[in-house]
């Protein structure tokens, strides 16, 4: 008996080691099918397509015929291609004067109703209409209202002496249209999240402000803003992303139209694809426009630590 | 803007609560105009909708409005299918996204850390990059006009599997740790711990999802070609091909679209904005 317990003392060290080692792989193993279902689908669907539009981008193919190789040609034809690069610069346009207006209304509306006002859930929710209603909807309806002649936009214009432009038909008019409509969609996003963000800031730091006598606008400034710009970069960077990517609001209301002063990226790869069957150029132009996000992205990043107040 | 030009009112709180009841009226009127505009010209006859000068109150209420623009395009079945579209990539998606942000949090294995790179990386990826890719797929697959081709593309996203992952990252470890001493196993932790306590972040993700895809334009655009699978955002823009300017009509069909989704925010907005509040978006 004694024989026999003696050589399984002797491997204890090994059993131990194989013990400690076991619940590991298990652990791995039971990771792995959390993930499965996830990463199956984010392989075939998302990674698998990022990487076939690299290949799509050096191919010539209408997607009927079979692909001949093109190299870079797709990619040269950007240079001379005028369309592509009054789309982009619409998409420019467009980007960087509605994420600035959306941004100080959100805020704006957010600061209103954060004044402790009773009945502030009444007005939020009413406020987050336009954003639970669907764009293309919304978009005829404010087809309606920019009727040039007697639309109500000119209507009510025409109270106060103004005689109001042709707003969608016009060279000067249609994008700042097509942007006051895109702002009013989604201001009650960044609305909510600047709520919750004012909410979080503890009532001491606005005691303190009032104890040192600061007036209303030196309590914003180093108080309010500070606290608030975790939020803030939020919802630029969100903002910024879905702005260059604006297609639905455009398509309806102009069509890329007059000429081509709202055709934007989007709206330009969709035809380039599916109206011209010219899958390799499209792709290429989706690349790009991914590179333009991907460097706008990283600078707001690197802007963010000069900017952005982390409490932690 | 060194002047406190709100002085005299901070005296007068009573003044500056009216007034700030009254700024935000009044800037909500402004705000619901469109929607009520779109709600009321649906109502108008079809003359008044498309005389040169539109009204805004309809001089007579026209309620077979409402059968007619379901009688002139197959508008039901666009709703049906857009129910069928959001319900099932979202579905999907918080189910996979659940799953998987589980063990990005909470579970130890070789590889997480760059898997988990890769998931965020294609946060940036604009949806137009992949746009042709899966189209090719889904064709190659004889996918076009059937339903896995509409929802498996768009079911699978990072973004789920990042928010969710912050969330549970914020949830104690001792609360999944006492359910495994009482033996249950990860699965069981899962399910009787982690989703109850993710139900806000869960629905908020839910509700993202359905709303964008409820929206979403450009993908059954490009995939649906039938009134089999074609959904309301979609049958909207044949609706203004087929019929001009009917405004009444249009704007009637703008609203039964727009409406089931305008109900739901409403259902679960204590939910969406809790979740935006937990999730750390607001700040801390």
């Amino acid at each position: 008996m004694a024989v026999d317990t003696l050589p399984a003392a002797a491997t204890t060290p090994r059993q131990h080691q194989r013990a400690a080692k076991k619940p590991r792989n298990k652990e791995a193993l039971t990771a792995w099918l959390f993930i499965l279902p996830s990463l199956i689908g984010f392989l075939i669907f998302t990674a698998g397509p990022v990487l076939a539009a690299g290949v799509i981008s050096l191919l010539n193919w209408n997607l009927f015929s079979s692909p001949t190789w093109a190299g870079l040609k797709n990619f040269a034809r950007l240079g001379p291609d005028p369309t592509f690069w009054s789309a982009l610069g619409n998409t420019a346009y467009f980007t960087f004067v509605s994420v600035p207006v959306t941004i100080v209304v959100s805020l704006a509306l957010a600061l209103l109703l954060n004044e402790g006002v009773r009945r502030i859930a009444v007005f939020r929710s009413l406020l987050l209409l336009p954003y639970a209603t669907i764009t293309v909807a919304v978009a005829f309806v404010w087809i309606w209202l920019y009727i040039p002649r007697d639309g109500l936009v000119n209507a009510v214009l025409g109270l106060v002496g103004i005689d109001g432009p042709q707003w969608l038909i016009s060279d000067n008019w249609a994008m700042p249209a097509l942007i006051a409509m895109s702002v009013w969609k989604s201001f009650g996003f960044g609305m909510v999240v600047f709520l919750a963000g004012l909410q979080a800031i503890p009532q001491q730091l606005y005691e303190a402000a009032k104890v040192d006598g600061s007036n209303a606008w030196q309590t914003f400034r180093s108080v309010t803003l500070p606290m608030l710009s975790p939020a803030l970069f939020f919802v630029v960077v969100t903002s910024v992303i879905g702005s260059f990517q604006v297609f639905d609001q455009a398509l309806i209301m102009t069509n890329g139209g007059p000429g081509s002063r709202t055709t934007t990226l989007v709206m330009y790869i969709y035809r380039t694809g599916f109206e011209n069957y010219d899958q390799g150029y499209a792709a290429a132009q989706s690349l790009v426009l991914f590179g333009f996000i991907v460097v706008i992205t990283a600078a707001q990043f690197l802007l963010q630590r000069r900017l952005v107040h982390y409490d932690n | 803007m060194t002047t406190d030009v709100l002085a005299p009112l901070r005296k007068n709180p009573v003044a500056t609560r009216k007034l700030i009841v009254f700024a935000c009226f009044v800037v909500t009127a402004v705000t619901l105009v469109p929607v009520v505009m779109m709600v009321l010209v649906a109502f108008q006859s079809d003359a008044e909708s498309m005389a040169v000068r539109p009204s805004f109150w309809p001089s007579s209420w026209h309620p077979e409005n409402l059968t007619r623009a379901f009688d002139l395009v197959p508008l039901g079945r666009y709703l049906v299918n857009t129910v069928i579209f959001a319900a099932g990539t979202t579905l999907l998606e918080v189910v996979t996204a659940a799953l998987a942000a589980y063990a990005f949090a909470r579970l130890q294995f070789p590889g997480r850390t760059w898997l988990f790179g890769i998931y965020l990386a294609t946060l940036m990826i604009p949806s137009q990059v992949t746009l042709i890719p899966q189209f090719v797929l889904v064709a190659k697959l004889q996918g076009i006009d059937t339903w896995p081709g509409m929802i498996l593309p768009h079911a699978f996203t990072a973004l789920g599997v990042f928010l969710l992952r912050q969330f549970f990252l914020g949830i104690p470890r001792d609360y999944e740790e006492a359910a495994r001493l009482d033996g249950a196993n990860r699965w069981q932790a899962f399910i009787r711990v982690i989703v109850p306590l993710a139900v806000p972040a869960i629905a908020t993700l839910a509700v993202f999802k359905f709303i964008g895809q409820w929206n979403n334009l450009l993908w059954p655009l490009v995939i649906s070609n039938s009134d089999a699978t074609r959904t309301a955002a979609v049958g909207l823009q044949v609706f203004q091909d087929t019929n001009g300017t009917q405004w009444n009509l249009l704007l009637m069909a703008a609203t039964i679209t727009t409406v089931p989704l305008i109900v739901l925010f409403f259902l679960t907005q204590r939910w969406f904005v809790k979740g935006i509040t937990m999730s750390g978006l607001g700040g801390r």
